[in-house]
């Protein structure tokens, strides 16, 4: 019983942070999680489609350049990836404009958070999407690639009639497990200032001192959002892998 | 189109206007091994030939030489009285010239494979109007028209809306063979067609390539297929390690095989 009386007052704390302005403040959470999420993973596939290029050319100095990239950034710890280019880019921008002297010389030009974030995040992702993109073009059935050239393609009609369409297929399923890692990577980015979800709970629980309660509010957002993502990739998977399924 | 008889002899003094294809000393290496031993074949306007000869000989290399999915060392390569351009590339290699010109021409010679090759992200209709609407550029509701035709020709209009990978061999091939057809070609080229079917189903793609060649198309047949090559093309090549042994008109080849190797070849398959 009175076991029962301490959860219930509990909760109605809970209830009360959160209908104090707390809640509202973790659905911004949540909308600047997505948003970087998002735009890292669009800045992520064009690098991944570059690298994943580079490192199928024939060409020796471009396989190497695309290769040394996914080693480097797939090998680093995401954290320090993030602080180089947010407190490193702080660094060179504050360096160019002192020098340029639109500064004073004790002034600092800050790299804005949302840019540097979604950068190193997007630069995280692209070696992994190139990854994916890369297994991808191998399982394309050679014999198409060879119709199309047999058939007059030029190597852009190739690529955007035969090469993406099956590249994108095939992607679906590991583009999904990319986008769940972008997701936690995503909370990293609250060492830079974006109040995006984790942010967000980091405030929340050190100001009211509930820690457990908000780590664990956003923890089951965090997993809500990670949940939601699988059923919608596993549709688009199905949507496009539609030509090998059965017909009805 | 046809050429003034001036332009034809700016293009090539020699050219004949009946040439189809013209393959002049053809040469290729893999490695340390030569496939092709300066190989020369002429076909003209409404010639069917069926080349043959045990695997290994290069008839499938010299079928991919013609329209450059293999770049041939050397030897010229003639289509219509056009010659495909090279030039010398890196470690003494040729490529072409012009990859533009290499594009056109090979929209002129469809090619059939062995394993059909059908884009398998596309409906069979959109197969056969990709390249004609892309490549050829011509009006899209013409091209459909002109898929529908032929998918009723070769008796698969009903799978019309369906992926190659949820139709059976022979049908895929006879799509395959539709969507050759669509462009209109100049010239077909067919490398094995048959040779990846059940048994069962060579007969449907072998009766669709019988009616091509009765209308008058012209065709090269990389083929196993000794009935066809003897009831239905109009020449017969040989080739042995690389070289022609022997060519000549089918009926009189399998009577009285000109060679001690082409004998050897046809007792051979009739066992």
């Amino acid at each position: 019983m009175e076991f029962l009386n301490s959860l219930l007052e509990q909760i109605s704390t809970a209830y009360d942070l959160l209908a104090a302005g707390w809640g509202v403040q973790l659905l911004w959470g949540i909308g600047w999680t997505l948003a970087v999420t998002s735009v890292s993973m669009v800045i992520g596939a064009v690098l991944g489609s570059l690298v994943a290029a580079a490192k199928l050319s024939h060409r020796g100095r471009l396989r190497f350049l695309g290769e040394s990239y996914t080693t480097v950034f797939r090998g680093e710890p995401e954290l320090l990836i993030i602080y180089l280019f947010y407190y490193g880019g702080t660094q060179v921008l504050t360096g160019v404009a002192r020098s340029t002297g639109s500064i004073g010389p004790t002034d600092i030009v800050n790299m804005p958070s949302f840019l540097g974030g979604v950068l190193a995040v997007g630069i995280i992702s692209g070696a992994y999407q190139a990854e994916v993109f890369r297994g991808s073009f191998l399982a394309i059935h050679r014999g198409e690639l060879e119709a199309a050239r047999a058939y007059g393609m030029s190597a852009w009609l190739r690529f955007r009639l035969v090469i993406m369409p099956q590249v994108l297929r095939l992607a679906v399923p590991g583009l999904g497990n990319v986008w769940q890692l972008t997701i936690k990577d995503s909370a990293l980015i609250s060492v830079t200032g974006v109040a995006e979800l984790m942010l967000t709970a980091n405030k929340a629980a050190r100001s009211t001192h509930h820690s457990l309660l908000f780590y664990t509010v956003a923890g089951i957002l965090y997993l809500v959002m990670t949940s939601i993502s699988t059923p919608i990739f596993e549709k688009a998977e199905r949507y496009t892998s539609r030509s090998f399924l059965r017909p009805k | 189109m046809s050429a003034s008889p001036a332009a034809a002899a700016k293009a090539e003094p020699s050219h004949d206007a009946t040439s189809a294809i013209s393959v002049k000393e053809m040469r290729k290496c893999f490695g340390d091994h030569e496939v092709l031993k300066g190989i020369s074949l002429e076909a003209h306007k409404g010639d069917v030939i069926s080349i043959l000869g045990s695997s290994g000989s290069g008839k499938s290399t010299l079928l991919r030489c013609i329209n450059l999915l293999e770049t041939p060392d050397s030897g010229e390569v003639w289509v219509g009285g056009e010659l495909i351009r090279m030039k010398s590339g890196q470690g003494g290699h040729q490529t072409p010239a012009d990859i533009r010109q290499v594009e056109r021409i090979r929209a002129d010679l469809a090619m059939v494979f062995q394993s059909f090759n059908l884009w398998s992200h596309m409906t069979v209709l959109e197969n056969l109007v990709a390249a004609p609407v892309h490549v050829q550029k011509r009006p899209r509701a013409e091209c459909l028209e002109q898929a529908e035709a032929l998918l009723k020709r070769v008796g698969i209009w009903e799978r019309r809306n369906y992926y190659p990978p949820h139709m059976s061999g022979g049908q895929q091939q006879r799509a395959a063979i539709a969507r050759a057809l669509a462009m209109n070609p100049k010239v077909m080229l067919f490398d094995e067609p048959t040779s990846a079917l059940d048994p069962e189903l060579v007969g449907e793609v072998l009766r669709v390539m019988r009616s091509l060649a009765e209308e008058g198309r012209t065709m090269l047949v990389v083929t196993h297929e000794m009935g066809f090559a003897r009831d239905v093309s109009s020449k017969v090549m040989f080739l042995h390690k690389g070289e022609v042994d022997s060519l000549g008109e089918p009926k009189e080849m399998f009577a009285r095989p000109p060679t001690q190797q082409f004998k050897q070849f046809i007792t051979n398959f009739n066992k």
